[in-house]
């Protein structure tokens, strides 16, 4: 963490008011809050300000809210110094990089995507590209642990990234696509990494147990019907052993296990946690 | 109220006490940094932590606890309070070794050094080592005006400033930004404080973060001579303290007085104080050829003897200015007399104030502490935040307690609070006796308060408009048994004990503004009269103690003692009589007026009745008792108010003008000052920027 501080005079526009379609909203916002409360609206405007200025605040835009909200622009500048979710700086056309780097994603090579973000954008965070299309920033946690590692530009979250996955996507953006979001290995959002163990038989997505009245009785036992059938050609090799030699980079959708396989592992799930490797080996050491 | 122990002392405090209240009840002293009386609560330094029981089982901030948190004992026992336990001690002790992780060891270079909370405090609770490695953080420091100094790496984010400059002051200028690690104190984008009080943050501030610009390396606080006095820079006779070192003044600090100013100061009170020491007369003149020769004291007596001789008594006349202390008009009225002159005026701004009609009618009769009380407020051509700014503080903690409605006649400026903008002039001040809204408002006060400033007075038609006032206050019930709302604002410092000497026109006597007008008087003394233009003709004696307009239009000038080199009587607009003590001497041959004004008398073959200040004082006390009663308000006849809105009198209907346009720029001392002058530039650029 550094000072955070209004970006020098050179680079603040003139002005700044909210379009017709933002004002509108905004005065929603401020309606939203009870008479003399209106100042509560400050971080939700300030937020629009960022998005519509282009991802920064500038000094005209804290005034801008400031006068809206009747607060003193001392009192803005405290917000938006205060959360740093707030840009002071101007930020890159195309994309702001905001590369997670608390506890889970460095653990899982976090380093590795901001060196990505060095070589391709600029040796410190918080600087444009050349081109003025690109920036980046290191931003503390960002709710996506489970993806780790991930970056997030504006809204949208790019995650179980690797730094090759990374370079395209911040090629995309420089090209002026939009990269796909979300889990960048294939998995389904926050679904484990190594495929689903539980809650894996069709019947209870099919609709066919609605309103059998049987419910989770009647589900185990289609359930442990399918799993004796399944059990009784293949000798049993527990999945769980299995699924984490193939590391996620080289096999990133991870072939559903057998349900047998699947509904046992579910069932030790607790016991042999600590003896799966749950996390592959740090990027970090196969980055360089 | 509550009973609890503190340190095996039992006490009984109200419920609302915070527990660093109870504990100060009960005499333990709690160390404490964003602590005050007078700011809201921020709890953020720590410092006040205290042991409970019957609270939460650790250290508590006792400035944010209040006692009616505290549970009794299961058996009813009142909740212990200890302040001196080795938990407490420990605890304080662990927030004094974070506070000075990041703190500088600069104290010997510090302004604050010797008169610093934290280096106290750390006294009592500071470990002789540091056991922290790393590097001291460092803050870039801050533009924040003329006045006030920053040294950012000292601040230790108590937030003092912020919540006075925000609550008192009323400017929401200060802020805390990068709250966290990094956070820093300053204005928006370094503007300078635009506050009329924002001296007062430096004695707020707990550490050397904020100090005195002017008095920056000036010098140390045990090198200086303190003396107690009143600040004559406004009517509100605020109480300071002069501290000198030799015959210099260094600086002036607020004194505590509840009923005054509280523990605040006006920028001006504060900073006038290089304004005592340029453009000083220290010898006497005498206009020789149109020119200003320096002269010797008997030269100068004798010009003058030479002059009044043969001048009939009612061609002579004396010019009273703001700055005059009681005694020295009392001894020039004297001479006046003596000379058989009756044409005395102390207002050179021409408000139609006579204290023939009685004290209350120019005495702020509600007081400043009873601003208070009151549940309405009418304002009537003034400006209180330049006229008065430190009673304008007190109006502004009036109406943030709320239930205050506030009525402004008169220039719509920025009062640091609400107001309803009734309107600008005498008519709007007639539609409101008898109707009106805010006249409802008023007549549904309990304690309605109707202010009149000397904008509203200091106009040809002044008598009639305070005539006008006075029947409003009558008619909406301001006067009556136990409250008088009629209050009279005044901007002079000497004015109101002038009135009270009488140091108005006697039968036949010329006034101000007819003494100043070509073919007047022949002989006028001016007693520090610098804020009136004297026509050319008369021949001017200027008693006064700087090189201003008056000295410039002088014929003889006889160097006066300044408000901090003389002993005198101010009597504020509350008709509270305090004595400013002597701090330092004048310069070179400068003697006090009174015994200037007694020498001449000498000399004139009309010798005054007293040899010194002490028999001049009971000269004045005999004719006047009140002003012996030294710090007492003299409650005036409410019957007055109400004889005075029988007069009647044409009001004209023009807008009120506020007699204070210049805050910084009001007196000779102040436009001697090189600080007040860069604060007046300041404010004319805010004005410049404000209009466009």
């Amino acid at each position: 963490m550094s000072v955070r501080r209004l970006a020098p005079k050179e680079l603040q526009p003139e002005s700044f008011a909210f379009t017709a379609e933002n004002l509108a909203w905004a005065e929603n916002t401020i309606a939203k809050y009870p008479a003399g409360r209106q100042a509560s609206a400050v971080i939700p405007l300030l937020m629009r300000a960022q998005e519509q200025a282009g991802g920064w605040v500038s000094e005209p835009a804290m005034r801008y809210v400031g006068d809206m909200l009747g607060m003193a622009p001392i009192r803005v500048y405290e917000v938006a110094t205060f959360y740093t979710q707030f840009q002071l700086l101007p930020v890159g056309r195309k994309a702001h990089i905001q590369v997670c780097g608390t506890t889970p994603c460095m653990l899982k090579g976090a380093g590795d995507l901001m060196k990505v973000c060095k070589n391709k954008i600029h040796a410190e965070p918080f600087h444009l590209n050349e081109s003025g299309t690109l920036s980046w920033e290191e931003v503390e946690c960002a709710g996506a642990c489970v993806n780790a590692p991930m970056v997030q530009v504006v809204n949208e979250v790019f995650e179980d990234l690797t730094p090759e996955i990374l370079e395209g996507i911040i090629d995309a953006f420089e090209r002026g696509e939009k990269p796909t979001t979300g889990p960048q290995n294939g998995r389904k959002s926050s679904e484990p990494v190594t495929g689903l163990r539980v809650l894996t038989s069709p019947e209870l997505y099919d609709g066919s147990m609605v309103g059998t009245g049987v419910g989770l009785a009647a589900a185990r036992e289609a359930i442990a019907a399918r799993a004796a059938a399944a059990a009784a050609p293949k000798p049993a090799e527990p999945a769980a052993a299995a699924a984490p030699a193939a590391p996620p980079k080289s096999d990133p959708a991870p072939a559903k296990p057998p349900v047998a396989e699947a509904v046992k592992a579910a069932g030790s799930a607790d016991s042999d946690k600590p003896s799966k490797p749950v996390a592959p080996p740090p990027a970090g050491e196969k980055g360089n | 109220m509550a009973k609890l122990i503190v340190d095996d002392i039992e006490v009984e405090v109200p419920a609302e006490y915070t527990l660093l209240q109870a504990c100060e009840a009960a005499g333990a002293e709690i160390p404490r940094f964003c602590f005050h009386e007078r700011l809201s609560i921020a709890g953020n330094c720590r410092m006040c932590l205290v042991e409970v029981k019957g609270g939460p089982p650790k250290p508590q901030a006792s400035c944010a606890m209040s006692v009616r948190d505290l549970r009794p004992g299961p058996n009813g026992e009142p909740p212990v309070i200890l302040t001196k336990s080795p938990m407490v001690k420990k605890a304080r002790e662990g927030v004094m070794e974070f506070l000075l992780i990041n703190h500088p060891l600069d104290c010997p270079i510090c302004d604050q050094g010797g008169e610093c909370d934290l280096q106290d405090q750390a006294m009592a609770y500071g470990v002789d080592t540091s056991r922290y490695a790393e590097n001291k953080r460092a803050v870039e420091d801050k533009y924040i005006g003329p006045l006030v100094k920053t040294s950012m790496t000292r601040c230790i984010q108590c937030t003092r400033c912020v919540r006075f400059t925000t609550e008192v002051a009323g400017v929401a200028e200060l802020g805390a930004i990068g709250r966290g690690e990094d956070m820093e104190i300053t204005t928006y984008l370094e503007a300078a404080l635009s506050s009329e009080l924002q001296g007062n943050v430096v004695d707020l501030c707990p550490v050397g973060a904020l100090t005195q610009r002017p008095y920056a390396y000036h010098a140390r606080p045990w090198e200086l001579v303190k003396t107690e006095s009143i600040d004559v820079m406004d009517a509100v006779g605020s109480n300071i303290r002069v501290d000198t070192r030799g015959r210099e003044v260094m600086r002036i600090l607020p004194r505590l007085h509840e009923d005054v100013n509280e523990e605040w100061i006006s920028d001006k009170t504060r900073y006038i104080w290089d304004g005592l020491k340029t453009q000083r007369l220290d010898r006497p003149y005498v206009r020789v050829g149109g020119k200003l020769r320096p002269a010797g004291w008997p030269e100068a007596f004798a010009a003058i003897a030479a002059k009044v001789k043969g001048v009939p008594g009612s061609r002579i006349g004396g010019l009273i200015g703001d700055l005059s202390s009681v005694e020295e008009v009392f001894a020039l009225k004297q001479l006046l007399a003596a000379l058989g002159s009756t044409s005395i005026d102390a207002r050179q701004d021409g408000a139609k104030l006579d204290p023939a009609l009685g004290r209350a009618s120019y005495l702020f009769n509600a007081t400043i502490a009873g601003i208070e009380q009151a549940d309405a407020l009418l304002i009537v051509g003034a400006n209180p935040r330049l006229e008065a700014s430190v009673l304008n503080a007190r109006i502004r903690k009036r109406w943030l307690h709320g239930n205050f409605p506030i009525g402004l006649i008169g220039e719509a400026v920025d009062l640091t609070y609400g107001y309803d903008y009734l309107g600008a002039g005498t008519d709007t001040l007639s539609d409101l006796v008898g109707s009106g809204t805010f006249a409802e408002t008023l007549k549904n006060a309990k304690h309605p308060l109707i202010l009149v400033g000397q904008g509203a007075l200091s106009r040809p038609d002044g008598a009639a408009v305070l005539a006008l006032a006075a029947r409003l206050a009558v008619s909406v019930g301001a006067v009556k048994e136990g409250w008088n709302g009629f209050s009279v604002l005044h901007t002079a410092a000497s004015r109101v004990g002038a009135l009270d000497v009488g140091a108005v026109p006697g039968e036949g006597g010329l006034d101000a503004v007819a003494m100043t007008n070509p073919g007047g008087v022949d002989v006028l003394f001016a007693l520090g009269a610098d804020e009136i233009d004297i026509a050319p003709g008369a021949f001017v004696v200027y008693i006064g103690t700087h090189g201003d307009r008056g000295a410039h239009r002088a014929d003889v000038i006889l160097p006066g003692a300044a408000y901090t080199e003389k002993s005198g009587t101010y009597v504020n607009t509350e008709g509270r009589a305090q004595i400013a003590n002597r701090a330092a001497f004048p310069p070179g041959e400068a003697r006090e007026e009174w015994a200037i004004l007694r020498a001449l008398s000498d000399v004139l073959g009309k010798k005054l009745p007293f040899d010194s200040l002490g028999q001049l004082r009971a000269a004045l006390y005999a004719a006047h008792p009140h002003l012996a009663r030294i710090d007492h308000v003299e409650a005036a006849d409410a019957q007055v108010v109400i004889d005075l809105a029988a007069r009647g009198g044409d009001t004209a209907s023009a807008p009120f003008h506020a007699a204070v346009t210049a805050f910084y720029l009001t007196n000779p001392i102040a436009r001697a000052s090189a600080v007040m002058a860069e604060c007046s530039a300041l404010a004319q650029d805010r004005l410049a920027a404000a209009a466009e």
